[in-house]
């Protein structure tokens, strides 16, 4: 096992190999945290596709990990940076099924599923960033 | 080693001279610096042959290495630099030994105070100078090729397909599937359809941690893929875990079959081939 990371950790994202790095880090937290394997699955799977939109879609950026608390129970939150573009059409982007690449189109929509927390920060021109939190059960 | 002061002073002509004693020094200050870790006999040789390369350019200060007079200097190097990385030495080990010569020509030339020769010995440094970083470049360089084998090397040793019965091939699949090895594990797929004349194809994930979009996604593709040449391709090993997850992705495997273990995607598969599994009575 990995050693032990304290406080938040952030990671670039510019390559397709950075979205394997961000996947293992955020694996490495989840584990740590003591996250049942599902739910690591789940917080590793939503973060490979946020991580993948960063990269795709907002040209690029960086992710931030960290284990959190909320006075009763622990968790992971993962964010991811870009200063792309931006989503114009929110609703839209979050519908299952479409997408403005090739992809399945289900990335973003999926990753709000897989986690308990999904909070999507937005401006035209300006970037986005998405951060998720699982909790411990 | 004194230079005779009656003759004309010239760098080139003195190593040429005294090219023997040099190599010799050479060998052994180097042999002492890599602590036998090569020997003295394949040092002389390599050096032999550098020193050849070396000694037409030894006027020149190493600014135009690039130029066309150092093609013989600069293959060599390149060349010697590469089996030093194959054989594990450090870069600062291949470097010093041709920063040693340095040395061992200012050892040559020590007794002399021609300004003359003062000028050709600081050229002579330079030149050095520049061939020593050279073999750094090619050092990395050699890195970059080893690191890229054995990358394409991975890609291949990771997807084999193995066939489990006549007319069944299977794939276990690990680790990160990205579409290079996509790309790599379906081109692998129905090519051994082909020639094994299979018409299933089990692809096993127990060994891929996470299935996201674009892996699932992948997935179809391959299994699209052989289902237009005709084979029928099961995938198996999906944990518990990863059936939630694709579940809460919302991703639809459709009329794809799909089975918990090998196990059940091998006794599926025979069954459509017709082959029933018997376990014999033992008395």
């Amino acid at each position: 096992m990995p050693p032990r990371s304290e406080g938040p950790e952030e990671l670039p994202i510019t390559a397709d190999d950075d979205v394997v790095r961000v996947r293992q880090l955020v694996r490495t937290y989840a584990q740590q945290t003591k996250l049942s394997l599902v739910d690591q699955t789940k917080l590793v799977t939503a973060a490979s596709e946020l991580a993948r939109n960063t990269l795709i879609y907002g040209g690029g950026g960086f992710a931030r990990v960290e284990e959190v608390s909320d006075g009763r129970r622990a968790g992971v939150r993962a964010s991811f940076h870009d200063e792309g573009p931006g989503i114009p059409d929110l609703t839209l982007a979050l519908a299952d099924g479409w997408s403005s690449g090739s992809g399945l189109g289900l990335g973003l929509s999926g990753a709000k599923r897989l986690v308990d927390q999904f909070d999507l920060d937005t401006e035209v021109g300006r970037g986005t960033v998405v951060t998720v939190t699982k909790w411990k059960r | 080693m004194t230079v005779d002061a009656g003759r004309a002073q010239n760098l080139t002509d003195l190593m040429r001279d005294s090219a023997e004693p040099l190599i010799d020094e050479w060998v052994g200050v180097v042999a002492a610096l890599l602590r036998g870790r090569s020997t003295k006999t394949e040092l002389e040789a390599d050096f032999r042959e550098f020193f050849a390369a070396l000694l037409p350019v030894v006027g020149s200060d190493g600014k135009d290495i690039g130029g066309p007079e150092f093609t013989d200097l600069r293959a060599f190097l390149e060349e010697y630099s590469r089996s030093r990385v194959r054989a594990g030495f450090t870069p600062t080990e291949t470097a010093s030994s041709v920063f040693s010569l340095k040395r061992v020509v200012f050892d040559l030339t020590e007794s002399s105070d021609d300004p003359q020769m003062f000028r050709q010995l600081m050229a002579f440094s330079g030149l050095l100078d520049a061939l020593g970083l050279l073999t750094f470049e090619s050092f990395a360089r050699v890195r970059e090729e080893i690191i890229r084998e054995q990358s394409e090397q991975l890609l291949e040793l990771t997807t084999p397909v193995v066939k489990v019965w006549e007319g069944v091939l299977a794939v276990p699949l690990v680790g990160t599937l990205d579409s290079a090895r996509t790309q790599v594990v379906m081109e692998k797929l129905l090519e051994a359809l082909v020639e094994t004349g299979s018409e299933h194809a089990i692809i096993d994930i127990t060994g891929v941690f996470a299935v996201d979009t674009q892996v699932a996604q992948h997935l179809l593709k391959t299994v699209v893929a052989a289902r237009l040449m005709g084979a029928e391709c099961i995938v198996s090993g999906i944990r518990p875990q990863i059936a939630q997850t694709i579940v809460a992705l919302g991703i639809e495997f459709g009329d794809i079959v799909t089975k918990a273990s090998l196990a059940d995607a091998l006794r599926h598969a025979l069954r459509r081939e017709g082959v029933d599994v018997v376990r014999s009575e033992i008395a």
